[in-house]
């Protein structure tokens, strides 16, 4: 029954990567974009302010580097966890 | 060379392309008319994925919602695109290790019911049939203006295409014509965009110009262009003016139902392995972003080069003559224009001028009445008409606006086929397959998803040449659909081990139904005008519009089904089993071996 210990192992320490990552992707978008946009308004990007820059392209950048760091981390759980495809 | 002759020229290049393609990756088994052999490489199917999601609206609508809204519309940006960080995170690797064909299928297959499995193609066909007609409908538009052919004609020169590699090539000619039509609607898309933001502001990444400084007025673009609206009484372009709480419950609502579209999951079944489906979906948004990116520069650019040419000499001095117009060759693409309909101007008070503002706004009341201004006299702008107008405004060359034709022909048309063969798998496989003729050979089913396939296209071009008044409307009701149905239900499949068929059901249908009742009470009933209770400038519920409920849909959803599984009998063992499978990618490829 080691396999399954493994196996839970491994799910508990995805849905952390998971959680981390719908953190960062809520508090760029819902947050910096929309709700936390009036605290950021002290800081000016090229005729906007930086609420502004998140809602039209930060966000888009830091969801890229999110699906990014998800897969590359995953792939490497998958090894360690001995549970990849090969 | 006149401009009909290079529009005909790029457009009849482009689609020769797509043809060819569609005589090389014919389909031979129902693996690859479903899923392309699960043979397709990440970054294949991201481009692929990319065409796929990127549709007319994408192309054509969404730059001029931006530009004549601003800041306020930004939940299409972020909503549009937040929706693959939870596609990649929460659904695309596991729906692949679990190796079937369609959304449908896992949904009938963890819940173990065939009311589950129903219930999620009625959505998934109302949901995508929904969706097509807005592409059938930007397919007539832009052969109707590029090509100068009616709109029927335009529209059934299109079906024919996508009949030729949709029907013999399933997902195998769709995938590979895809990765082609996003090449040509990406340039198409940044080229213009390219020149425009060189005119501008000197740099050549549109993204990067937006925030740079205007050149001609040294100022900051964005500085330039709050300036210049707000003196015709126009919303400050970068200021927040939308209802909040509906401004994140739209944009949530939009990042889910966009992770819940069928069309769209069922692209990551194509690639060979678990760690493939999670590298595409970050190609997919890679390619995505390129348009993202440069989409909010194209809409504040052309909402400054619009403004301007109205007003030529700065808003404190005469409007643009209707002479000028007439005759100065930088306004043909306005006389153009008129001719469909979908721009028009009238000198209301008799100076020989177009005055463009906001006669709605009471601080230019004082300015109308001085100046003798008896109302805005741009009477008819369709935001649509921004992106395909855009490289006349800017007076490109001729060859950029018959790529630009080309372009927003290959977004609807990759888009119309990724949805038309959700539409055909979903009747062969679901329907046919898995509760009419379960012992169909594979044979017949691949005939039969080509016939279903052959239908919708007919369908769907008749509802192109007729499209229902609703037609606009719709969209909202197939990202509420998904949203309040699909999403939820293929999430708590993977990651709740407890909920079970009854939970599922009940939950997928009471997300369905309060999301329709909502859109009916404020869209009319069926979308038939003049019975609806409510409208969106004054909803039911506070300021939740219509088109922001999908994540409270979702959120019905999730409650209904943990109440409904807590009340009823617990999962079988073998269901809790198939969902510790589709966690590990260990065995994936055994999917593979059936063929």
């Amino acid at each position: 029954m080691s396999d399954e210990k493994n196996d839970k192992e491994y799910w508990s320490a995805n849905l952390r990567i998971i959680m981390w990552s719908l953190v960062i992707w809520a508090l760029v978008s819902f947050g910096f974009g929309i709700l936390l946009r009036p605290l950021l308004s002290g800081i000016a990007v090229g005729g906007a302010d930086l609420g502004f820059w998140f809602a039209q392209q930060g966000s888009i950048l830091v969801f890229l580097a999110l699906i990014f760091n998800y897969a590359w981390r995953m792939n490497k759980l998958d090894r360690e966890y001995g549970v990849d495809e090969q | 060379m006149d401009q009909f002759t290079i529009n005909l020229l790029f457009v009849g290049a482009s689609f020769a392309l797509y043809i060819g393609i569609a005589i090389w990756a014919r389909a031979g088994s129902t693996s690859e008319f479903y899923a392309a052999g699960r043979g397709v490489h990440p970054v294949t199917n991201g481009m692929a994925t990319a065409a796929d999601w990127m549709s007319a609206a994408s192309f054509i609508s969404m730059a001029g919602l931006i530009a004549f809204t601003g800041y306020d519309n930004s939940s299409f940006l972020m909503g549009w695109t937040g929706g693959y960080v939870l596609l990649a995170l929460l659904l695309a690797p596991y729906l692949r290790k679990f190796g079937k064909f369609t959304v449908s299928e896992f949904i009938g297959d963890r819940f173990y019911s065939s009311t589950a499995r129903m219930v999620a193609v009625i959505c998934l066909i109302v949901a995508s049939t929904t969706y097509v007609i807005g592409q059938m409908t930007g397919v007539g538009v832009a052969f109707g203006r590029f090509l100068e052919v009616s709109n029927t004609a335009g529209l059934l020169i299109g079906a024919c295409v996508v009949f030729a590699y949709a029907v013999f090539g399933g997902m195998k000619g769709v995938t590979y014509t895809q990765v082609a039509q996003y090449v040509v609607l990406i340039l198409a898309y940044t080229i213009p965009a390219i020149f425009i933001s060189l005119q501008l502001t000197g740099n050549p990444i549109p993204g990067l110009g937006l925030f740079g400084d205007h050149q001609a007025s040294g100022e900051p673009l964005l500085t330039k262009l709050d300036a210049i609206v707000t003196d015709l009484g126009f919303n400050e372009y970068t200021m927040h003016h939308a209802d909040t709480l509906n401004m994140v419950l739209f944009t949530l609502s939009l990042m889910i139902g966009t992770a819940g579209l069928p069309h769209v999951i069922m692209r990551f079944f194509t690639v060979p392995k678990v760690s493939d489906a999670r590298w595409s979906a970050g190609w997919a948004l890679v390619f995505i972003a390129l348009l993202y990116l440069t989409a909010p520069a194209v809409g504040a650019m052309a909402r400054l080069n619009i403004t301007e040419m109205f007003w030529p000499n700065g808003t404190e001095n005469a409007a643009v003559s209707v002479e000028t117009i007439q005759s100065d060759p930088n306004y043909d693409w306005m006389l153009t224009w008129q001719k469909t309909g979908l721009l028009d101007w009238e000198d209301k008070n008799g100076d020989g001028m177009i005055q463009y503002y906001n006669d709605g706004s009471e601080a230019m009341a004082a300015t109308a009445a001085a100046n003798g201004w008896v109302g805005n006299e741009l009477t008819n702008f369709n935001r649509d008409i921004l992106v395909l107008a855009n490289p006349e405004i800017a007076n490109l060359p001729g060859w950029v606006i018959g790529l630009v034709a080309a372009g927003g022909l290959a977004a609807a048309l990759s888009t119309a086929a990724g949805l038309l063969l959700a539409i055909s798998s979903a009747v062969s496989h679901d329907l046919l397959k898995g509760q009419l003729t379960p012992n169909i050979s594979e044979k017949n089913e691949l005939l039969a998803a080509r016939i279903a396939m052959a239908v919708a296209i007919a369908i769907a071009t008749y509802l192109g040449l007729n499209p229902p008044g609703f037609a606009a409307q719709t969209v909202a009701l197939a990202f509420g659909l998904a949203a309040a149905s699909i999403f939820p239900a293929l999430m708590m499949g993977i990651f709740s081990t407890r909920i079970n068929n009854r939970g599922a059901v009940a939950g997928m249908l009471a997300g369905l139904i309060v999301t329709l009742i909502y859109i009916f009470l404020h869209k009319g009933w069926f979308f038939i005008p003049g019975t609806n209770s409510f409208t969106d400038a004054d909803p039911l519920l506070g300021t939740i519009k219509s088109t922001s409920f999908g994540a409270i849909g979702a959120a019905i959803n999730f409650t209904v089904a943990y109440v409904v599984t807590g009340m009823t009998k617990e999962i079988p063992r073998e269901i809790r089993e198939l969902v510790e499978s589709v966690r590990v990618p260990r065995g994936a490829g055994a999917a593979q071996a059936d063929h």
